[in-house]
């Protein structure tokens, strides 16, 4: 219990990760907090990664956490343009009411 | 190392709480001050656990870079008048419990693959920069980056740029009556369009059509 292990910062990526995907769920307000959630996702991933490539000795994991930051970041920007050009449109970014697909 | 575990489960427990926080706070605004929350301590479980140079990164990026386009985004949009009509009861309890479901199921399965890890024997590591040598993080992250994973540092520069053009062209629009630079016109101009010589008549003065 004392001695934190690997086990310890995978298990605090699995309930950032649950969180993230409880959110997706959960969330009926706007959109913003679903992109929030898929960071909260990708965050996990990153922990997982970091906390194995140090207990690993391998560096690669740190690397590939440093790809998967940039991919973050750019589907951040483009998924907020996106959010603003559909408020722009139609004035609204509820979960609810974005049904034009009907699906 | 009992420093270690205190400040491990302190800043967990605050990265848990404020990712309960984010999703389920009813302003907007207070969602985006807990992601970064999580990302700082985050960051700081990072620097902790020996990968300072990734804590550091992701500092800058997602808290200096990512949460203040959030927040920008959620300034911009006037969503705090519309969150507080439009939340069906039925709709809202239905989801609570197919999430909470799946969020059980996925957390258990996680649960039972990390009880069930073990090492393999005999492990080999790939890289030993960090281990063997006294290099810095930073110092055996540019060793690796730079060397045997540069193209792939370069194809993640494409996708940078890929993602500032998108958004650029994603949120340009064209505005009526405003007075624009036109760049193209403005360099055809030659001297033979552009000025005239007008014989000026005395006490007369010159007339431009402007």
């Amino acid at each position: 219990m004392t001695e934190i292990g690997l086990g310890h910062y995978l298990t605090l990526g699995a309930i950032i990760f649950t969180i993230g995907v409880v959110g997706i769920f959960l969330n009926r307000k706007n959109i913003i907090i679903i992109l929030m959630s898929i960071e909260l996702i990708l965050l996990a991933v990153n922990i997982n990664l970091v906390s194995f490539s140090i207990y690993l000795q391998d560096l690669v994991g740190q690397i590939f956490t440093m790809f998967i930051l940039t991919v973050a970041a750019a589907e951040a920007s483009i998924g907020l343009a996106i959010i603003v050009i559909y408020y722009k449109n139609k004035g609204s970014i509820d979960v609810e009411q974005i049904s034009s697909l009907k699906g | 190392m009992l420093a270690h575990t205190i400040f491990f489960y302190f800043f967990s427990f605050i990265t848990v709480f404020a990712a309960v926080m984010l999703t389920i706070s009813k302003n907007t605004i207070y969602s985006v001050f807990f992601l970064i929350l999580v990302f700082i301590s985050i960051s700081i479980l990072f620097i902790m656990i020996g990968a300072e140079f990734l804590g550091m990164i992701m500092l800058i990026v997602y808290v200096g870079a990512v949460a203040i386009l959030f927040l920008f985004v959620v300034m911009m949009l006037n969503i705090s008048k519309l969150t507080a009509k439009q939340i069906t009861r039925k709709g809202l309890i239905n989801n609570v419990s197919v999430g909470s479901l799946v969020g059980v199921i996925i957390f258990l399965e996680l649960l039972v693959v990390i009880g069930g890890w073990k090492y393999k024997n005999n492990f080999l590591p790939l890289s030993y920069e960090e281990a063997n040598n006294n290099l810095t993080n930073a110092h055996a992250i540019g060793n690796v980056l730079y060397t045997d994973y540069i193209h792939l540092f370069q194809i993640s520069g494409m996708i940078l740029l890929v993602a500032m053009i998108g958004a650029i062209t994603l949120t340009f629009s064209k505005r009526e009556n405003v007075k624009k630079q036109k760049y193209f016109k403005q360099i055809q101009r030659d001297k033979e369009s552009a000025v005239s010589l007008v014989e000026v008549e005395n006490d007369m003065g010159v007339k431009l059509d402007d």
